[in-house]
C-alpha cells in the first residue's frame, strides 16, 4: 500500500465510492462470462433442465460432459492435434526468432541494415489472402499439418522486441567473451539467452497462444475436418450451433462408463473451457513479464 | 545453464581489435571477404527466417499479379492473360464492393470513437489506484481476453447475448419476449465494438500504463504547489505526457483503417448477414476463394494492401508535420 503523496487532495466521498465499484465492475464484466461457461460445463442434465438453460448458481456437479470429450472422438482428436501443433509450432518459432534476432542484433554486422530492412518491410504491406492461398496450394500443404505452422512461423514483431532486448546486453560481456575465444553460437548460447529468460518466455507465449488460437489459417487450409484443430470444431459446433457426431468417431455417450449422459449445452460449454484451459494454466507465468516485453516493443518497434 | 563469463580486463579493447593492425588502406573486397569471415555465423542465423519471409511474405505478394489476369486455377499464372484494369473496373462498379468499403470504414469510425479513448480512461484509473496489489489483479484480469481465440470470444458473447444466451433466457423468465443481439444487422457495428473492448481495452492500456510511469512526479509536485487541481494536472501534465504514444496509435490505427480483422467477421457473417456483416476482408474471402474468382479477389485484396500503405505514409508524415515522432522516421 502506498501512501498517497503530501499535496495531492483528499479523495472526495464520490471518489472513494465510485472508483471500486467501476474496478469491480471491469473485472466481472471479463470473468462473469467465464464463471457461468464453467458451471455450465459441470452441471447435470437437472440442473440445465431447472436453469432452462445456462446455469449460474451451482447444483449437482458433474463432470460426465468432460470424461464424454475426452474419451476418445472428435474433441479428443482436435485437442491433440491442437496441441501438437502448439508444441511443435512454438518450438520451430522461439528457435529461428531467436537465431535471427541474435543475428541482426550485432550492429555493424555484414548486411545488417539490408536484412532488418527486410524484416520491417513485411509490417507494412501482407500479401493478402488469395496469392498466400495460391502459394500453400502450389506447395501442395492443402491439408497437411505444415500449412497451419510454416505461414505464421514469424511474427516480425516479435523477432524485433527479441532483437531491442538482445541490443539492451551490455557490449563489453559479449567483447570479452569473443576474446576469450567464443564463437557466435556459444555466445548467444551462454551469454545472451541466460540473461532473456522473460523475453524468450514472453515471446514464446505470443507464439504458443498464436498457434493455439489460430482459425484462420484452418479455414482457409484444411478442408479434411479429421484434421481440424479445436478451434475449428468450436467454431462448427458452438457458434455455428451445428449437431456433434454422435457415437463412432463423434462423442461417446458415456453411459459404460456408469455416468448420466450429459446434457447437451453442457458438453457444448466443456469444449469452450476446454479451449481456453491452456491459456489459463499458461497465463499466470508469463504474466508479470508482459510490461516489459511489450513496452521494449512498443517504444523501440 | 552456465554463468555470464566475467568481463575481462581487455573488453576496454574492443571489436575493432580484431581487425589486424598492421593493414592499411584496404580495398573494398578485401575489407568484404574480412567481414564475411567474421560474420558468417551471424548471417547463417537469419538465414531461416530471411528464407521463410522470402517464401511466405515476399513471393506471394508477387503472385498478387493475378490481379490483372483473367487467372485460372489450371493454367496457372504464367498462363493466364492479362486484361489489364478489368478486374477493377468490374470491381469499382459493383455495389457489393463498395457496401464492403463503406462497413469497413465506419466500423473503424466508430472504433475510433469507443474503443480508442477506453483504454486511455482505463490506464488513468488504474494509475489513481493506490495499492499496487489491487493494481496487479486489475491488470491479470483485464489482459486476460486478448489471449482468447476470436472463436471463443464470439462463443462467449453468443452465450450471454444470444438467442440462446443469458440475457433472453431472464428475459424469458420474466415473461419478456427472447432478443438475439448477435444477428441483428442494425446494432452489428455496435456489437463488433463491444467484442473488440472486451477483448483488447484491457491490453490496449499497457502502453499508457508504461507512458505515464516515465511522467515525472515533480512535475505534478510542483503544479500542485502553483494551485493547479487535479483535473488542471490532467490536462496540462498527463495528456502532453501521453500525446506522442496517442499520436503514434493513431498513426497505426489510420493505417489499417481498411483492416477491421479478418475472424471476427468471417465468424459472424453468415448469421447477421452480408449487408452489415461484409468487410474488405470478407469481400476478398467470399468473392475470391469460395466463389473461385481468384483473380477478382486478388484484386480487392490488392486494393486494400495498397490504400493501407497509402494511409499509413501519409499518416506518418502528418504526424512529422505536426512535430511527433510518428512510427518510422527518416535516420
Amino acid at each position: 500500500m502506498t501512501t498517497r503523496a503530501v499535496w495531492e487532495e483528499e479523495p472526495t466521498i464520490v471518489d472513494r465510492l465510485t472508483k471500486p465499484l467501476v474496478l469491480t465492475l471491469i473485472a466481472l464484466a471479463v470473468a462473469f462470462p467465464l464463471y457461468v461457461v464453467v458451471v455450465t460445463s459441470l452441471s447435470s442434465t437437472e440442473a440445465v433442465t431447472r436453469a432452462g438453460g445456462l446455469v449460474v448458481v451451482p447444483r449437482e456437479l458433474t463432470i460426465a460432459a468432460y470424461v464424454q470429450l475426452l474419451s476418445g472422438g472428435v474433441v479428443t482428436r482436435a485437442l491433440v492435434i491442437s496441441v501438437l501443433i502448439t508444441l511443435v509450432g512454438t518450438a520451430f518459432s522461439l528457435g529461428i526468432t531467436v537465431l535471427a534476432a541474435y543475428g541482426l542484433s550485432r550492429p555493424g554486422s555484414l548486411f545488417h541494415r539490408p536484412l532488418l530492412f527486410v524484416v520491417l518491410l513485411t509490417f507494412l504491406f501482407g500479401p493478402g489472402i488469395i496469392p498466400s492461398y495460391l502459394l500453400v496450394n502450389s506447395l501442395g500443404l492443402i491439408d497437411h499439418y505444415a500449412s497451419l505452422i510454416l505461414p505464421a512461423a514469424i511474427s516480425a514483431f516479435n523477432l524485433i522486441v527479441m532483437r531491442s532486448f538482445f541490443m539492451g546486453i551490455p557490449g563489453e560481456l559479449i567483447d570479452s567473451a569473443r576474446i576469450d575465444g567464443a564463437g557466435d553460437l556459444s555466445i548467444l548460447r551462454r551469454i545472451v539467452l541466460p540473461l532473456s529468460k522473460a523475453v524468450v518466455a514472453v515471446v514464446g507465449l505470443f507464439y504458443a497462444v498464436g498457434y493455439w488460437n489460430a482459425f484462420f489459417n484452418a479455414l482457409l487450409y484444411i478442408n479434411d475436418n479429421s484434421k481440424w484443430p479445436l478451434q475449428m470444431v468450436l467454431r462448427t459446433y458452438i457458434v455455428q450451433q451445428q449437431a456433434l457426431p454422435t457415437g463412432a468417431g463423434g462423442v461417446s455417450t458415456g453411459v459404460g462408463l456408469g455416468l448420466q449422459p450429459a446434457p447437451g449445452l453442457a458438453i457444448k460449454m466443456a469444449i469452450v473451457v476446454i479451449a481456453i484451459l491452456p491459456v489459463l494454466l499458461v497465463y499466470p507465468f508469463i504474466q508479470r513479464h508482459f510490461t516489459k516485453g511489450v513496452i521494449i516493443g512498443a517504444v523501440k518497434g | 545453464m552456465t554463468t555470464a563469463v566475467e568481463p575481462s580486463v581487455k573488453a576496454e579493447e574492443t571489436r575493432q581489435t580484431k581487425e589486424p593492425v598492421h593493414r592499411r588502406n584496404r580495398s573494398g573486397g578485401a575489407k568484404f571477404r574480412h567481414r564475411l569471415r567474421r560474420d558468417w555465423p551471424l548471417l547463417l542465423m537469419v538465414a531461416p527466417v530471411i528464407v521463410l519471409l522470402g517464401v511466405f511474405h515476399y513471393f506471394p505478394t508477387l503472385g498478387n499479379v493475378i490481379a490483372f489476369q483473367d487467372y485460372s486455377p489450371y493454367t496457372g499464372i504464367r498462363g493466364s492473360d492479362f486484361v489489364g484494369f478489368a478486374n477493377f473496373q468490374r470491381m469499382f462498379s459493383e455495389p457489393a464492393f463498395w457496401r464492403a468499403v463503406a462497413n469497413t470504414l465506419s466500423i473503424t469510425v466508430v472504433q475510433l470513437a469507443f474503443f480508442f479513448p477506453i483504454p486511455i480512461g482505463l490506464a488513468l484509473l488504474l494509475n489513481s489506484v493506490l495499492s499496487a496489489k489491487i493494481r496487479n489483479v486489475i491488470q491479470g484480469i483485464v489482459y486476460l481476453p486478448h489471449f482468447f481465440s476470436w472463436v471463443l470470444v464470439v462463443s462467449l458473447f453468443q452465450q450471454m447475448i444470444g438467442g440462446a444466451g443469458l440475457l433472453s433466457q431472464t428475459l424469458r423468465e420474466h415473461g419478456h419476449s427472447a432478443i438475439d443481439l448477435m444477428t441483428k444487422p442494425d446494432t452489428f457495428i455496435l456489437l463488433v465494438t463491444a467484442q473488440a473492448v472486451w477483448k483488447d481495452a484491457g491490453w490496449g492500456m499497457i502502453v499508457f500504463l508504461a507512458a505515464l510511469s516515465t511522467i515525472s512526479p515533480e512535475l505534478y509536485e510542483s503544479a500542485a504547489a502553483d494551485g493547479a487541481n487535479r483535473w488542471r494536472r490532467l490536462w496540462h501534465i498527463t495528456l502532453p505526457g501521453l500525446r506522442p504514444v496517442i499520436v503514434l496509435l493513431l498513426i497505426l490505427r489510420l493505417g489499417d483503417a481498411l483492416t477491421v480483422g479478418f475472424e471476427q467477421f468471417i465468424l459472424q457473417r453468415s448469421a447477421v448477414g452480408g449487408n452489415a456483416a461484409e468487410v474488405l476482408d470478407t469481400f476478398v474471402y467470399y468473392q475470391g476463394l469460395l466463389a473461385g474468382d481468384f483473380g477478382y479477389g486478388a484484386a480487392a485484396g490488392l486494393f486494400k494492401g495498397v490504400v493501407g500503405l497509402v494511409l499509413v505514409l501519409v499518416a506518418n508524415r502528418f504526424a512529422h508535420m505536426v512535430g511527433e515522432q510518428g512510427v518510422y522516421s527518416r535516420s
